[in-house]
């Protein structure tokens, strides 16, 4: 039995594809729990990003907070707090913002921070607001690398929100931590799969999202 | 802090123990994935149409979540250290890759004409010219690998107690003691920060052309070929 035939196996089966613990009902979890998860972490990381950014102030205490932040363990934090709070959405939120801020946090203040000054300095020497110089200036030509550590963050959302599984929640998880006590190694992979295809329209998702919202003046190559 | 160190007898290790094993269970793997990655991405570097493929099939790879890669291993590699080693190394892989890749690319060609001229081989020219001033941007590379490696090991509790210092999160549980739980997160927690300083060292130690702080304002010139900063995190 290689991979391939579990594969084969798991999306065959009819029984996987409807009802509670069907394919569809822990899909649209799975990209509930990570939309939200995004969405709070993009609320915490972009506005702090771009500040920081804009003022050049506070970058070594944001690379401090963010290595902080990276070295805590998400399931270590997640079983910590079920311990701690009890089951429910609030606990399993945690730990996948604190894996999402930093990546946000740290390339959208990289990227303001690099944007070519001489056009922010004819800007200000136009008398641009500061607030106009930050939204019309610098966050266009910031915006791919935005949306780049934005991504990376919606990638690993993707794959670490599994562990919501662990603590009864549902999602694609379900299929792994299921599998991995049933020994049936067939739910398992399937459900690794559906992981993996979810967090490729993810990377597809961004792709178009920055061929849409990047000016063309500012594209790269 | 009652309890805080008195580690469970079915661990069969100390807390110095664990401390050593979860070094171990988390860092051969970066230590495997940078001896894959240095000549994968020497490949890349020559061959360009071979980046974007590597890069997708690690991309893929990437996605797969950790639980999963060790459910899958367990059948080839039983419940040993083996299975958490070898996601982890294929994750820092990953990291590590784009990492080298974007470093090399940024020698600038007048030095590797200049290397060319003083009679460097490509070997020797790889070697003593391009992966030494890549050496900041390899080093960003494995503090990301390294941080999140060492932040993994702990799903290894989940596959039979493979998970060193996570395995007191379990045992945190089993026990109903939380204190166990906070030992393991901080624990964890300061190894990361620990191994990302001993990095930044490593760093400034490698590159004495450098100036030490970090604080560093690329010039306008260089700012396009920046790689993205924590492209690929975990």
């Amino acid at each position: 039995m290689n991979v391939l035939n579990f594969v084969n196996a798991f999306f065959s089966d009819g029984a996987h594809w409807h009802g509670y613990d069907g394919i569809p009902q822990r899909l649209l979890e799975h990209v509930q729990y990570s939309v939200l998860a995004l969405a709070l972490a993009a609320a915490i990381g972009l506005p702090i990003g771009l500040l920081t950014g804009h003022t050049g102030r506070g970058g070594n205490a944001l690379a401090f907070i963010a290595t902080a932040a990276r070295a805590l363990p998400s399931f270590g934090l997640l079983v910590l707090i079920v311990i701690v709070m009890g089951f429910g959405l609030l606990p399993v939120m945690i730990p996948l913002v604190v894996l999402a801020v930093p990546p946000i946090l740290v390339t959208t203040y990289e990227a303001v921070r690099t944007v070519d000054p001489s056009p922010v300095d004819a800007a200000r020497g136009m008398g641009m607001h500061e607030s106009r110089i930050l939204f019309q200036v610098e966050l266009p030509v910031a915006l791919p690398l935005i949306l780049s550590g934005l991504r990376s963050a919606a990638i690993q959302i993707v794959s670490t929100a599994t562990i919501a599984a662990y603590v009864s929640l549902g999602g694609l998880g379900r299929y792994i931590v299921d599998g991995l006590y049933q020994r049936d190694y067939e739910k398992v992979v399937g459900g690794a799969t559906l992981v993996a295809v979810l967090a490729l329209v993810t990377l597809a998702l961004f792709w178009a999202a920055g061929r849409v919202a990047v000016s063309p003046g500012v594209r790269r190559r | 802090m009652n309890g805080f160190f008195d580690i469970p007898s079915d661990l069969q290790h100390s807390y110095a123990g664990l401390i050593g094993l979860h070094l171990r269970e988390a860092l051969l793997p970066v230590l495997a994935g940078l001896l894959l990655a240095l000549p994968l991405a020497q490949l890349c570097v020559r061959f360009r149409w071979l980046y974007p493929p590597v890069l997708g099939a690690t991309t893929i790879l990437y996605a797969v979540p950790s639980l999963a890669f060790f459910v899958v291993l367990i059948d080839y590699t039983g419940q040993t250290e083996l299975t958490v080693m070898i996601p982890l190394a294929v994750y820092s892989l990953v990291v590590l890759v784009p990492a080298i890749v974007d470093g090399v690319r940024s020698v600038p060609q007048e030095t590797l004409a200049a290397a060319t001229a003083m009679g460097f081989g490509p070997v020797r020219r790889y070697a003593q010219v391009q992966l030494p001033i890549a050496v900041p941007a390899i080093i960003a590379g494995l503090r990301v690998a390294t941080v999140s490696s060492i932040s993994l090991v702990s799903v290894g509790t989940l596959i039979g107690n493979q998970g060193a210092l996570g395995n007191l999160l379990a045992d945190a549980q089993k026990y109903d003691r939380p204190e166990l739980a906070v030992n393991s997160v901080i624990t964890t927690a300061v190894l990361a920060i620990l191994c990302d300083a001993l990095l930044v060292l490593l760093r400034v130690a490698l590159t004495p052309w450098m100036p030490n702080g970090s604080r560093r304002r690329p010039k306008p010139s260089t700012r396009q070929q920046l790689p993205a900063p924590q492209d690929v995190t975990r």
